[in-house]
C-alpha cells in the first residue's frame, strides 16, 4: 500500500462551504498527505484509507483568527502557547495571528524565532506573528521591519501603544509600504481614551466609570486613512467598536483605498448595558458601546466592510478580574466562542453560512497574506467540521484556555465544532 | 439593575451601595428614622443601644476625615464597637489583593464594613464577595455613588422644604467626577423633585447625564433662575487645573456663588455644599455661613442619617433575630 493511500481520508456527505469558489453544496472532500486532494459533489473514483461520514455537518476551511494573545513570552501565569494552542483547536481555529505586545516585544527576529520554537513544540496550529512597528512599541523609532519580515512576520503593528507624533506614523507607514507589509492598526487615540474603561455614554456616566469616547476610535481611523491617501500603504484596522468608525472605513474602501477591518466577535453581541452591575467580564478595550453601534457593526460585517471576525482573545488568571471594575484587566477569553458566536449571526439571519465562513477564514487569511481559508485542491487540509444543530451551554470551567474569563458563561449556543483537522490530522474532536 | 444585591428577598436593606433602584418609601423610612435619632440624641446622653455588641469597621482606601468621623460617631452613638482602618495603597503593593484585605478583616467577626475607595464599583465588589450576613455600607466609590451623602442632603432639603414635588434643584460644579452629584440626582428623582438641573462648564458635565433625568445648563445665571435649592459641589483643584478649567478664579467668576448672585435667587432658596468648601472658588466665604446656607446643618444631619442606615441594616428587630437564630444549632455560623 502506498503512503499516499495510507495518509488519506475521505470526508463524505458534508455540506462543503468554500467562499473562495462560492461552493455551498453537499459533497466529498478527499485528503492526501495533509493536503486537499479532491473536492466535489460526487464520490471520487480513487480509493481512500478511511472514510468519515459527515452527514448533516458543515465542512469549512479552518478559522483564521487575526488577533489572539497567547501571553507568551512574558505572561505565562495567564496562559502559554501550548495551553492556548489546545484552546484554538477546540475553537476550530487552524491559524492565528499574535500581536507584538508580548514581553519582550516582537521587535527582533530572535523573539520571532523563540515564539516559532514554542509553536512547533505545541503543534497542530499555524501561529503567525505581527512584528512591532516601532522599537519596543515605544513609538520613538522604527523597528527593523525588513528583518522582521524576513523572520516571517505577516504584518506590523504598534498594538495599543501610541506613537511619538504623527510624523512617526507617516514614516512608519511609508517604510512598511516599501516592504509590502500590511500595517495592523488598533484604532484608539491614547490621549482621548485617557485611561478610561467604559463607553462614554449614559450607562458609563451613571456608573461613574472613566469614559472612552467614540472620538478615540474615529479620530485614529481618520488619521490613518489620511496617511493611506498619501502613501497607499495597506492598513488593517483591528477591533472596530463604533458605527462612525465603520462608516469611515466603508467610505475609504469605496474610494479604492487599501484598507480592511475586523471586529471582535463579542462586540457584535454585547453592549454598554452589559457592564451594568460592574460586570468585570465585560471590561474590554475597546469598550462595549451602544446598541446602535453594535447594530452598525453587524451591518458592516454583513456588507463585508468589516471583512473579518476575530476572537481578540485575552486570557487572564482569575485574580485579574477579581477587583472593582476599573481596576480589573480588560479582555475576554475568546478562542472557544469565536465560531459559536459567528454561527449565531447565521441563526439570526445576518450572515449566510458562506458569508460566515468568509469572515472567519477566507478574508482574514487574505488580510494576513497566508495560504489558508479555502477548500481548493492542493491547499493544506486545515479544516473544521461543524455540527450546526447541536445545542449546548458554555461552562467557563471547561474551557481549554487557561483563561476562564468570559461573559458568555452559561450562555446557550446552537452549533459546535465536531472536529478540527490540521494538515489532514485530527487535532480536536468531540 | 445594579442595586439588587443590596436588598434581601423581602426588599429590606442588606447593604447600602447606591440609591439607584431604592423605593421612595424606603428612602423616606430612612429619613424618618434619622429624624427620630436626631431627636433622641439631642440631650446630654447621646448613647443608644441598637448596635450593642456589633462591630463596624471603617475601611477607608481614600483619605477622609469628615466622612469617616461622622460614620465613627454614628456607630459609637448606637453602641457598636468601631475600628478605623486607613488603608494605603501600600498594603496592596505587598501583593495582598482587595479580596485578601476583606477576608482578613471578616475573620475579625465584623458585622459591617463602611468602605470608601477611589474605584467606581468598589462597594459592589465588596458586597459581592462579603460573607453572608456581613453588610457593606458605601462611603463613596470613585465617581459612582455616595449614598449616605445623598440621603443627608435629602434630609436637609426635606427639613427645610418639606414636599419634594414642587422643588427645583440645581447642582453646580464638577459633576463629571462627583459621586455626590450622582447620588443626589438619583435621590431627587426617586423622591419626585419637580426639576433637577446640573450647572457647569461642558468639561465638567459627563456625557449622557440627561438620561439620569436632569437638565443641563452652562450658565449660572440661567441655571439658578427660579431654583429652590442650590447644591454646590467641591472642586478638586489639583485635578482641575489646565485640563478642565483654565483657573480657579475664572471658575469663580462664572460659576462661584457670590453675594451679588444670591440676590437673584428666590428669597427662600437654600444653599448646600458637601464640604469641605473651597472659599472663593465654589462659594464666597460670607455666603457659606450666611443665613441661607445649610452647610453646617448638613454635617450634623450626616450623623443621624448614618445612624439610621446602620440601624436599619444591622439592627434587625427582635422577631427577625429570633427567626434567624433558630436554624443555626451548631453555633458555628454567623449570627444572621
Amino acid at each position: 500500500m502506498s503512503s499516499t493511500k495510507m495518509n488519506s481520508l475521505l470526508i463524505a456527505n458534508a455540506r462543503l462551504l468554500d467562499p473562495a469558489s462560492g461552493l455551498d453544496a453537499t459533497g466529498f472532500l478527499g485528503i492526501r498527505d495533509g493536503k486537499i486532494a479532491y473536492v466535489g459533489k460526487t464520490r471520487p473514483k480513487d480509493a481512500y484509507a478511511k472514510t468519515l461520514d459527515a452527514k448533516g455537518q458543515w465542512l469549512m476551511p479552518g478559522v483564521v483568527d487575526l488577533a489572539a494573545r497567547f501571553r507568551e513570552p512574558g505572561q505565562t501565569t495567564k496562559a502559554t502557547i501550548a495551553s492556548e494552542s489546545r484552546a484554538a483547536q477546540a475553537g476550530g481555529i487552524t491559524a492565528v495571528v499574535l500581536p507584538p505586545d508580548t514581553s519582550p516585544v516582537i521587535d527582533s527576529p530572535a523573539v520571532v524565532d523563540r515564539i516559532r520554537g514554542k509553536a512547533l513544540a505545541a503543534g497542530g496550529l499555524d501561529i503567525h506573528v505581527l512584528g512591532a512597528l516601532t522599537k519596543g512599541l515605544a513609538g520613538e523609532a522604527l523597528a527593523e521591519m525588513s528583518s522582521l519580515k524576513q523572520a516571517g512576520c505577516v504584518g506590523v503593528s504598534n498594538a495599543a501603544f501610541g506613537l511619538r507624533d504623527s510624523l512617526m506614523g507617516r514614516r512608519a507607514l511609508e517604510y512598511a509600504q516599501g516592504l509590502g507589509l500590511t500595517v495592523h492598526v488598533f484604532p484608539q487615540n491614547p490621549a482621548l481614551a485617557n485611561g478610561g474603561c467604559a463607553h462614554q455614554g449614559p450607562v458609563g456616566t451613571r456608573l461613574g466609570l472613566p469614559p472612552i469616547p467614540e472620538a478615540a476610535e474615529v479620530s485614529a481611523i481618520r488619521f490613518w486613512i489620511t496617511l493611506v491617501e498619501d502613501t497607499e500603504a495597506r492598513v488593517h484596522f483591528g477591533r472596530l467598536s463604533t458605527a462612525r468608525g465603520a462608516a469611515l472605513v466603508e467610505t475609504a474602501q469605496k474610494r479604492g483605498l487599501p484598507v480592511t477591518a475586523d471586529v471582535a466577535a463579542h462586540q457584535l453581541f454585547l453592549i454598554d448595558e452589559d457592564v451594568e452591575g460592574f460586570n468585570a467580564m465585560c471590561h474590554v478595550i475597546p469598550p462595549l458601546r451602544s446598541a446602535a453601534d453594535r447594530d452598525a457593526l453587524r451591518a458592516a460585517v454583513k456588507r463585508g466592510v468589516i471583512g473579518a471576525i476575530c476572537s481578540d482573545h485575552q486570557p487572564h488568571e482569575a485574580d485579574a478580574k477579581t477587583n472593582p471594575f476599573p481596576l480589573t484587566e480588560p479582555g475576554i477569553s475568546g478562542l472557544e466562542t469565536l465560531l459559536p458566536l459567528t454561527l449565531r449571526l447565521v441563526q439570526e439571519k445576518i450572515l449566510t453560512p458562506l458569508q460566515a465562513v468568509e469572515r472567519l477564514s477566507t478574508t482574514p487569511a487574505r488580510i494576513a497574506g497566508i495560504a489558508a481559508g479555502t477548500l481548493a485542491v492542493g491547499q493544506s487540509a486545515d479544516l473544521v467540521l461543524v455540527d450546526p444543530a447541536v445545542r449546548w451551554t458554555l461552562d467557563a470551567q471547561t474551557l481549554l484556555s487557561n483563561g476562564h474569563n468570559t461573559p458568555f458563561a452559561g450562555s446557550a449556543f446552537t452549533g459546535q465544532v465536531r472536529q478540527t483537522l490540521y494538515r489532514g490530522q485530527s487535532v480536536f474532536s468531540q | 439593575m445594579t442595586s439588587n444585591i443590596q436588598l434581601d428577598s423581602s426588599g429590606r436593606l442588606k447593604h447600602l451601595l447606591t440609591l439607584e433602584g431604592l423605593s421612595k418609601s424606603l428612602i423616606l423610612q430612612i429619613l424618618d428614622q434619622a429624624a427620630e435619632f436626631a431627636e433622641a440624641t439631642q440631650g446630654r446622653d447621646k448613647k443608644l443601644d441598637h448596635l450593642r455588641g456589633r462591630t463596624v469597621i471603617n475601611l477607608f482606601f481614600e483619605a477622609s476625615t469628615r466622612t469617616r468621623t461622622t460614620f465613627e460617631l454614628a456607630a459609637a452613638r448606637l453602641s457598636a464597637d468601631v475600628l478605623n482602618l486607613q488603608v494605603a495603597a501600600s498594603s496592596t503593593s505587598k501583593g495582598e489583593t482587595l479580596l485578601d484585605t476583606l477576608k482578613t478583616l471578616e475573620a475579625m467577626q465584623a458585622d459591617m464594613f463602611v468602605i470608601r475607595h477611589d474605584a467606581s464599583g468598589a462597594a459592589h465588589f465588596f458586597a459581592q464577595h462579603a460573607a453572608p450576613g456581613v453588610a457593606i455600607l458605601n462611603a463613596g466609590d470613585g465617581r459612582h455613588a455616595h449614598p449616605t451623602q445623598g440621603l443627608l442632603d435629602m434630609y436637609t432639603i426635606r427639613q427645610a422644604k418639606g414636599d419634594f414635588s414642587k422643588l427645583k434643584v440645581a447642582i453646580v460644579g464638577d459633576v463629571v467626577h462627583s459621586r455626590v452629584a450622582r447620588s443626589d440626582i438619583n435621590a431627587l428623582r426617586i423622591l419626585g423633585a419637580k426639576e433637577i438641573r446640573v450647572v457647569a462648564p461642558p468639561t465638567l458635565v459627563p456625557a449622557g447625564i440627561e438620561q439620569m433625568g436632569v437638565k443641563v445648563f452652562h450658565s449660572l445665571e440661567t441655571g439658578l433662575d427660579g431654583v429652590d435649592v442650590v447644591i454646590l459641589l467641591r472642586l478638586q483643584k489639583e485635578r482641575m487645573l489646565g485640563a478642565f478649567l483654565p483657573s480657579m478664579s475664572e471658575f469663580h467668576r462664572d460659576f462661584g456663588l457670590t453675594k451679588a448672585r444670591i440676590k437673584h435667587l428666590k428669597p427662600d432658596a437654600i444653599i448646600m455644599h458637601p464640604g469641605p468648601i473651597n472659599r472663593g472658588v465654589e462659594i464666597e466665604g460670607d455666603v457659606a455661613y450666611g443665613p441661607r446656607s445649610l452647610i453646617l446643618q448638613q454635617v450634623s444631619h450626616g450623623i443621624a442619617v448614618r445612624m439610621a442606615v446602620m440601624a436599619m441594616i444591622l439592627g434587625r428587630n427582635s422577631e427577625d433575630e429570633a427567626l434567624a437564630k433558630k436554624p443555626s444549632k451548631s453555633g458555628k455560623g454567623r449570627k444572621k
